[in-house]
């Protein structure tokens, strides 16, 4: 892979389009293009402006530009012994850094590592009137200014185009393991609290609506000592299921793809769904995943009704949002937000709200 | 005292009368203060060089009343500044010369403590300890750890998105907040964020994270409480020069290893710190490392062997291991005295908050102190070694003429210098009025622009404390003047990320 600077051909593209009036369906490896409002506009590739711009392991800080693939991040990181700790998923194995982040997805150690916005220090943006900004910066502390690249993570490019991304990067951990422990879900979850709380260095939760698979990563000793505690039998090599799970390769997210995916965010320890369909959890329960052909209202009326929320995240949302629905002032407040950043409306049209 | 507001900030034409009888009827007469004598406790924050009188102070006791207050400032154009505990650090609470100061003091209730889920929802005047107090009978706590503890309020925390000595390894506030209730200008209540992991749509709680109340007035503060680590071990180290500590801080992380807390200290600031606590520090040591290691016990005794043995590698001459609960407490009392140490050998002194890549410490150590001997006032360092982040506490006298000035302007360039070598100009006391000059170095004109489009879609009438935090470009051409050369900006060959 060639490194590659093309901040000029990306903003003379959206120069372009302001003048035509024409929206930019901003894309890098278009793995996520399933996710969100069905993408439309003058295809913008930023796969072109790629390459590490600064990787210094003892700050714990990589900048990268935003076409560098994912894949291409994660071998560096490795080489130094480190990794990205929201494990953003990469579906097609042609994911970037720039869409990891625009879509800001995170991955099984979420809870206990942080998701994409936590860890996102700094980026740069090409915003709607042109410009190209930036905000944050590569040092782990930073108030300077409000906290915009933190509000761009997860936008899904609605808030201009995201160029150079600076990240919080962690060590790997000295040794991980993974048991397999059959159990029902509501206990289970109550249970890999505890051990938490007892200071196991519990890293991943999943549940298949059977087993419980518990992810332990931290010193030799810790995490042997950790094993003993658990219990249950250890997974021979747990690293392939759990890119599996963050990447939804798993059987269970192949089989019944004629229903809709729902993606349920949901408090600490919350009872179960008792929605119609198949569920899997992961991040201990805090995360759903539910097929289901329910309508919309009913999962979304349940999700709320827990404190949490439902995304359509595969499947044809038809006339309904794929987000869930905000209350009048809040939903005011991301169109002003949205406004703000891209006055014509230029990026990403629908892909967020329908409106937006 | 001075006040430090431009013409462009106080330029509101408010109708007092109207005001005062609009908040008459929304409060009792106890909850309004509009004497000088009950306003001067108001006049100034945690950093009392700048001072301004309000026109009046209002003390709601509930949230409807801080909705009716800041519809009636609405509707009237009248600035509002709201105000927590007063313990900021960069006058981010200096009250509005024609404005009102809005104190959330009232509002002091631990809502809710869901232990089970470990999620307590508390109201914005809520000491930031208070909760870890009122945690600590579930075995939980509250992570961020400002070294104000003990009086700041979570309200204030999270316009400040405050950090503390534990943040290398549990986040700044914006890591461990969860949701909060907010009411904007115009008197709408409105829910940002949740108790789940997250929300539908923008990531609004991101905005108001750290922006230093000008999006918003915070009326409850939903936080994630963290189990207490079961062991803690607390290393002192001594090295001969700066830069070999600055380099163990650095090996340690390549290591593997995140410490719970990672401090330095120099020399001026380990003396300062002995005379006053007594903890027992090396007084010959050009700097001191002290590191803390939290967890499960295995853990914890696998880090501090390989710690241990780091620090040696990296050239410590002196490695002690707190023996007892006393002794890891006495390392932190001099780190935690250190600012009133330094108060004691100095009539006056001035704390700088600046952050800066790791690895560029030595080189600015040592600019500081060309700069230290430039401006004839020394300076001691603590320093959040984990992340960068510097406090010089520069040493001078205000009763001498022109001295304050002088600390200003050396304040001003060192935080200058921080911005050089890829850092910011804060890294947890915020900009409020004391660095807002500097931000027009750190940013440029568009990105200030971005700023303030951003504050307008919250509070498009710039009510809530206006002239802080974001420079106006008037601001910025004025302060520009003395440093802009051919038009161009400082170091325009420096990237500022």
């Amino acid at each position: 892979m060639t490194e590659q600077d093309d901040i000029p051909g990306l903003q003379a593209r959206v120069h372009e389009a302001l003048d035509r009036k024409r929206p930019l369906r901003i894309h890098g490896g278009d793995s996520k293009a399933f996710y969100g409002g069905a993408p439309v506009g003058d295809p913008l590739d930023v796969t072109g402006h790629r390459g590490i711009v600064n990787y210094e392991p003892t700050e714990l800080v990589l900048t990268a530009r935003a076409g560098t693939p994912l894949a291409k991040v994660e071998q560096v990181l490795a080489a130094e012994n480190q990794m990205l700790p929201f494990e953003p998923p990469d579906y097609t194995g042609t994911a970037t850094l720039g869409g990891a982040v625009a879509r800001g997805l995170s991955g099984p150690r979420r809870p206990w590592a942080g998701c994409a916005r936590a860890l996102v220090l700094g980026l740069g943006l090409i915003n709607g009137r042109g410009e190209h900004l930036r905000f944050g910066g590569q040092v782990m502390k930073n108030v300077a200014g409000y906290d915009v690249s933190r509000v761009v993570t997860g936008a899904l490019g609605t808030l201009g185009v995201i160029t150079e991304v600076s990240l919080k990067v962690l060590p790997r951990p000295e040794r991980s393991s993974t048991h397999v422990l059959e159990q029902a879900a509501v206990s289970a979850m109550e249970q890999v609290e505890t051990w938490f709380r007892q200071g196991l260095p519990v890293t991943g939760a999943a549940h298949d609506g059977r087993f419980l698979y518990l992810r332990l990563e931290g010193t030799g000793h810790a995490v042997a000592a950790a094993e003993k505690a658990v219990g249950g039998e250890a997974m021979a090599e747990p690293a392939p299921w759990w890119a599996s799970l963050r990447d939804q390769r798993l059987p269970w997210f192949a089989s019944g793809d004629e229903q809709p995916l729902w993606r349920i965010a949901l408090p600490p320890i919350s009872p179960p769904l008792a929605l119609e369909g198949d569920e899997f959890h992961d991040w201990n329960g805090q995360l759903r995943w539910l097929r289901s052909s329910l309508p919309a209202h009913r999962i979304r009326e349940r999700a709320a009704a827990l404190g949490g929320h439902a995304t359509l995240f595969r499947g044809d949302p038809g006339e309904t949002e794929v987000f869930h629905p905000l209350p009048a002032a809040v939903m005011a407040l991301q169109t002003r937000l949205k406004q703000a950043f891209d006055p014509q409306g230029i990026f990403n049209p629908g892909r967020l709200w329908r409106e937006l | 005292m001075r006040s430090v507001y431009r013409p462009e900030d106080t330029a509101f034409q408010v109708d007092q009368q109207a005001l005062l009888s609009g908040l008459r009827d929304l409060l009792p007469a106890e909850s309004l203060l509009v004497d000088d004598e009950a306003k001067r406790p108001y006049e100034c924050d945690g950093l009392a060089a700048y001072r301004e009188m309000p026109l009046v102070v209002a003390l709601p006791d509930t949230v409807e009343q801080v909705q009716a207050i800041l519809r009636l400032c609405s509707g009237l154009r009248v600035p509002v500044v709201a105000r927590g505990a007063g313990t900021s650090l960069s006058a981010g609470a200096l009250p509005h010369p024609q404005g009102v100061l809005l104190s959330l003091a009232r509002f002091n209730r631990i809502t809710e403590l869901d232990h089970e889920r470990r999620i307590a929802r508390v109201q914005p005047g809520v000491r930031n300890l208070a909760i870890s107090e009122a945690a600590a009978p579930h075995g939980l706590y509250y992570a961020p750890d400002p070294s104000s503890q003990i009086t700041c309020s979570i309200g204030g925390n999270v316009a400040e998105n405050a950090g503390g000595v534990h943040c290398l390894k549990y986040g700044l506030t914006v890591h461990n907040v969860l949701a909060v209730r907010l009411v904007t200008m115009d008197g709408e209540l409105m829910e940002i964020g949740s108790q789940a992991p997250d929300s539908p749509g923008y990531d609004l709680l991101a905005a108001v994270m750290g922006s230093e109340g000008m999006l918003g007035v915070v009326v409850e503060v939903t936080v994630k409480l963290l189990p207490q680590p079961q062991t803690r071990e607390v290393l002192l180290a001594a090295f001969p020069d700066v830069e070999s500590a600055g380099n163990a801080v650095a090996g340690i992380i390549a290591a593997g290893i995140i410490p719970g807390g990672l401090e330095m200290m120099d020399n001026p600031a380990i003396r300062a710190a002995e005379d006053f606590v007594h903890a027992d520090y090396p007084v010959d040591a050009a700097a001191i490392l002290i590191c803390e290691l939290d967890g499960h016990p295995d853990e914890v005794q696998d880090q501090l062997q390989r710690v241990d043995e780091l620090l040696q590698g990296y050239g410590a001459h002196h490695i002690q291991i707190a023996r007892d609960e006393a002794e890891k407490a006495r390392f932190w009392a001099g780190r935690k005295a250190a600012f009133p140490a330094v108060g004691r050998i100095s009539p006056d002194y001035y704390c700088i908050d600046g952050t800066i890549p790791r690895k560029r410490l030595a080189e600015v150590l040592l600019r500081m102190d060309e700069l230290s001997r430039e401006y004839d006032l020394r300076i001691a360092n603590v320093f959040h070694a984990g992340d960068g982040n510097l406090h010089p506490l520069i040493l001078y006298d205000g009763n001498k003429p022109g001295e304050f000035e002088r600390t200003e302007e050396l304040g001003g360039r060192i935080l200058e210098l921080c911005v050089q070598v890829g850092g910011t100009v804060t890294g947890e006391h915020g900009v409020g009025m004391e660095k807002i000059n500097q931000m027009c170095v750190q940013f440029r004109p568009d990105e200030l622009e971005q700023f303030r489009a951003l504050k307008a879609a919250f509070d498009p009438q710039g009510l809530l404390n206006p002239g802080k935090a974001i420079p106006t470009l008037h601001r910025c051409a004025e302060f520009g003047a003395m440093h802009v050369h051919n038009g161009r900006l400082p170091h325009p060959d420096i990237p500022r990320f």
